[in-house]
């Protein structure tokens, strides 16, 4: 080969290119995007889990009234060894773990079969009505998900706490056991009955997408239904099973709001309200620590499913859709199904529903004569005897400013978002197989595995006290805003990025060539062309943050409450049908949302979960 | 418009595979160069490195005299200073926008004059016949009339190079003759230099004044497609381009002027080559006769293939099959006895162990 007469250029003019191609790297849009959305999620993520890491190894003030002679900012493992060892660590970590574990396997089981069957009626089977069943699916998710929790106390609560009867004691005339009205049964129940919708999102797109030949295949050599059933359907819809697992057992382990109604009145604690007692009681480190366990758990559960599923990504599923699926005949027993499948979703969407309206229009809780029927915790007068003292809800200038505070949050939080996902898709699907794309790709992918209530005591370690030029934010509405987005940054890239995708990257580049710059070309192209995604992805969490809880609860000072979190505190005050009023003006606004999401082309909530 | 395209020593890399190997060539004013080769050649790739869509690890271009991309002196023009217009595979016209919005797109980014874009739209629709279509979208044409939008996109930018990426792939074979014809035509007429990206020899063959042929990011060969379809450079070119393909038939040197091709030996120019030799023939190089003739080979038709203008067939000695390709439809009948007749003229000889065409005229 031709050596080419190489002239080495004198150092300084090698440094000046090298200089030059540095600078033209940096300033390319998505390398200079990525490094903004790196510095961002830093920020957002990485900066506060450390803080909280640092708060559990550290001496803190408050630490000062057990161990007197204890140096502030000393290094200690003290918090961990009061945790994790002996009877406090019994009370706090150890049976508070059982109970969420009991309650998010049990959840998680009840989820798949509720939403497994769902979806395989709807999508593979001949029943009727098939359509609505399917609708009817996705509202449980939509309302908050403590919904069911309030309505079931409604119905068998019994005289433990409040001494007030359950309309099951009016009816059938006694009151029920300690075990059904509270407890890992009914939270088990009410979480299921909330979190089936991932099941049920999940394998009926894997259903769709099984292409019928590979069964007709088999069918054709032979194979018996249960044998192709076992080895071809099974395992190609086992991502999703696994995928679905995850993450209705990582949001149960996270939640808050059910364990709180239908637990704690009888001691029943779980992680999540035990992190709240111990934040509560300004033990901050303690709190940290069992968030950290919780956190650690959770990344735990993940990683062995992805083992499991074999690929990092399982949670994006399979999107294929076009293949026609084999339908099975039911025969005599559709019409059955459907009545079965149909009173289902009645009782779990009409019925709480109804009890909820109940109890908001008695006057007094529990009793039930009709002369009892007012409408006082909507717009009645103030009045030191109901509600202490609080005017009826729609009279109630708090409520409104709590409203207020809701919708501005979920406005917001939707519109960084959905900017954060157009922006993050384009770093990301731009900078496909450079380790600058990977990177970004990653830290977007943490708060997935941080359970709502942990992010949410991330969050005061991050933001208690100024860090340097980070001002304190805590108790601030901006508080609230950068939460809700970094907890929706895995889906928002998620989205982002299969948006990015369908765009293509010669749309972009007959820009460069055309001499757009990149303000033009993110204006001109790039947002209009993702506007569909953008919309949707908006909605969807503007919906997903009206009736967040977990995340926001040990974030929300009087100035900053939300309706979510005003329900708890009204609830645990002993106002709960003035909390039914507010869960009930909380579900229409989300039903509204989601009325407008039906309105636009190609919105739904699975392109919310970045399915 | 006298716009040379210089490529020296360019070399891509995405991560460990060598798209772009240590590239120089030098694109005449006005010509129209194709890049050919095989998917994966880095042809795509090295056009989106003159587009500037791509950063080399090494190497120069220049367009014109200016100077675009240089690695030593860290130097790479974005695109739009290139004064260069693409065609890309897939079109890429905005979805949302008009062909009208498509088209002046650039020009408002340019800040011409209005009556300048009103002219140059209209113009343009013009030369690629598409009046009338400015307020279409995208998605409400067919795959030709986007095709032409695309290029009328193109030349509404009056560039000095034309730079097309496979434009004509995703057209039906029909459209595809006729675009051909069109875009020969537009190059004539705008007379800008031009980068032309195809896997197809038959396009490359029939619209460029020079080809580059190209394997695994090296290039093989740059010549006029008289010469690469003639005088191939080497083996991988001469199977490369041609169909039906060249026949390779392996072979000793016989004395002098003669290689002995096992079943029978065939006269050949064997000046400078070496021992074991490749002999490559084209199809239609090869003389056929049903009678036997002073110097032909005995061979059975073992297929016929007529095909309308012409038709291929395959003979078979023993083991040896040789493709012969004839005009018209051949009365042959399989089974039939033919005898083959070779012309020296018509003969490359190939070195066998570097697959390189033995050069023996001066």
């Amino acid at each position: 080969m031709a050596v080419p007469a190489v002239v080495q250029q004198p150092l300084s003019l090698q440094m000046l290119a090298t200089f030059r191609r540095f600078i033209r790297w940096l300033t390319s849009a998505q390398v200079a995007l990525a490094l903004i959305m790196l510095v961002l999620m830093f920020y957002m993520v990485v900066i506060p889990l450390y803080r909280m890491v640092e708060t559990t190894v550290t001496w803190q003030a408050h630490d000062l009234t057990r161990v007197p002679d204890a140096v502030v900012g000393e290094l200690t493992i003290f918090h961990y060894v009061r945790m994790l060892t002996g009877v406090l660590g019994r009370i706090y970590m150890y049976t508070p773990l059982q109970h969420s574990m009991t309650i998010a396997i049990g959840a998680t089981l009840l989820s798949l079969l509720i939403g497994g069957s769902l979806a395989w009626l709807v999508v593979r089977t001949d029943m009727p009505g098939r359509k609505l069943v399917n609708q009817l699916a996705l509202i449980p998710y939509i309302m908050p998900s403590w919904t069911l929790a309030q309505a079931w106390l409604v119905l068998f609560k019994n005289r433990l706490s409040g001494g007030t009867p359950g309309v099951y004691e009016f009816l059938v005339g006694h009151s029920p056991p300690t075990w059904l009205a509270y407890g890992p049964v009914p939270i088990i129940i009410c979480s299921a009955l909330h979190y089936y919708t991932f099941f049920f999102l999940f394998v009926s797109a894997a259903l769709m997408s099984i292409d019928s030949n590979l069964e007709e295949a088999g069918e054709l050599m032979g194979a018996s239904r249960w044998r192709i059933l076992r080895k071809i359907t099974f395992p190609l819809v086992m991502p999703a099973l696994l995928s679905g697992f995850v993450m209705t057992f990582s949001k149960v382990m996270g939640t808050f709001g059910g364990p709180n109604i239908l637990g704690t009145p009888v001691r029943y604690y779980v992680v999540a309200t035990m992190i709240r007692g111990s934040m509560g009681v300004g033990d901050k480190a303690d709190g940290f620590v069992l968030a950290i366990v919780l956190i650690l758990f959770s990344v735990i559960t993940i990683s062995l499913n992805q083992r499991l599923v074999g690929t990092r990504k399982s949670y994006e599923t399979i999107g294929g859709r076009g293949f026609v699926a084999q339908v099975s005949k039911l025969g005599k027993k559709k019409y059955a199904l459907r009545n079965a499948a149909i009173i289902f979703q009645i009782l779990v969407i009409v019925l709480p529903l109804g009890l909820l309206i109940l109890s908001t229009v008695m006057l007094r809780d529990g009793n039930y004569s009709f002369s009892n029927l007012s409408l006082q915790h909507w717009i009645g007068a103030r009045n030191t005897i109901y509600n202490h003292g609080e005017p009826g809800v729609l009279r109630n200038p708090k409520i409104y400013k709590t409203a207020w505070n809701s919708i501005r949050l979920s406005l917001w939080t939707a519109f960084f978002t959905a900017l954060l996902g157009v922006l993050l898709g384009y770093a990301i699907v731009k900078g496909r197989g450079t380790r600058l794309s990977k990177l970004v790709e990653q830290l977007a992918y943490i708060p997935y595995v941080i359970p709502g209530i942990a992010f949410g005591a991330v969050y005061i370690a991050m933001f208690i006290k100024p860090l340097g030029p980070i001002p304190a934010l805590y108790g601030t509405f901006a508080l609230l805003v950068i939460v809700s987005v970094a907890k929706h940054i895995p889906y928002s890239s998620r989205s982002g990025v299969s948006a990015m995708m369908q765009v293509g990257r010669e749309l972009e580049e007959a820009g460069q060539i055309a001499g757009a710059n990149v303000w033009q070309r993110f204006r001109r192209l790039i947002f209009p062309l993702t506007s569909a995604g953008f919309v949707a992805g908006f909605l969807l969490t503007f919906i997903t943050t009206m009736r967040e809880l977990s995340l926001i609860i040990l974030l929300v000072t009087p100035q900053t409450q939300v309706l979510a979190s005003q329900t708890m505190f009204y609830i645990e005050n002993g106002d709960g049908q003035m909390a039914n009023v507010v869960i009930l003006i909380l579900i229409s606004i989300v039903a509204l949302a989601n009325f407008i999401i039906g309105r636009f082309r190609g919105g739904s909530l699975k392109q919310g979960l970045g399915m | 418009m006298d716009t040379t395209i210089t490529i020296k020593n360019l070399t891509k890399r995405f991560g460990k595979v060598v798209a772009v190997d240590n590239v120089s060539l030098t694109i005449e004013p006005g010509a129209f160069l194709t890049l050919l080769g095989p998917s994966g050649c880095g042809k795509t790739t090295l056009l989106r490195c003159v587009a500037g869509l791509e950063d080399p690890q090494g190497g120069e271009i220049y367009i014109g005299d200016k100077l675009v991309f240089s690695y030593d002196e860290g130097i790479a023009l974005p695109p739009a200073q290139r004064d260069l217009g693409l065609v890309f595979q897939n079109y890429a016209l905005w979805p949302h926008m008009t062909v009208y919005k498509n088209m002046t797109f650039a020009l408002e980014i340019q800040k011409l004059p209005k009556a300048e874009i009103e002219k140059r739209v209209k113009e343009s629709l013009a030369e690629v016949h598409m009046e009338g279509y400015e307020d279409r979208y995208p998605r409400e044409m067919s795959g030709g009339q986007q095709q032409r939008i695309a290029l009328a996109r193109m030349l509404a930018y009056r560039p000095n190079v034309f730079l097309m990426d496979e434009p004509l792939s995703n057209l039906d074979a029909r459209l595809r003759m006729d675009m051909r014809a069109e875009i020969k035509r537009l190059h004539r007429v705008a007379g800008a230099t031009t980068i032309y990206v195809t896997h197809d020899q038959v396009e490359a063959l029939t619209m460029s004044s020079s080809i580059a042929v190209m394997k695994e990011g090296v290039l093989q060969q740059l010549d006029t497609p008289d010469r690469v379809y003639h005088y191939p450079a080497n083996l991988f070119v001469a199977d490369f381009i041609g169909n039906p393909k060249v026949n390779l038939l392996d072979g000793t040197v016989y004395g002098y002027g003669a290689v002995n091709l096992g079943k029978f030996r065939v006269v050949a120019d064997t000046h400078n080559a070496p021992e074991k030799v490749v002999v490559a023939v084209r199809p239609e190089d090869i003389s056929i006769s049903t009678q036997p003739v002073p110097e032909a080979v005995e061979f059975t038709a073992y297929s016929v293939l007529p095909s309308g203008a012409d038709s291929t067939i395959v003979a078979r000695l023993g083991d040896m099959e040789i493709t012969v390709k004839v005009a018209g439809i051949s009365k042959l009948e399989m089974d039939d006895k033919i005898w083959l007749k070779f012309n020296p003229d018509t003969l490359n000889l190939y070195d066998k162990e570097s697959g390189k065409l033995i050069v023996s005229k001066n």
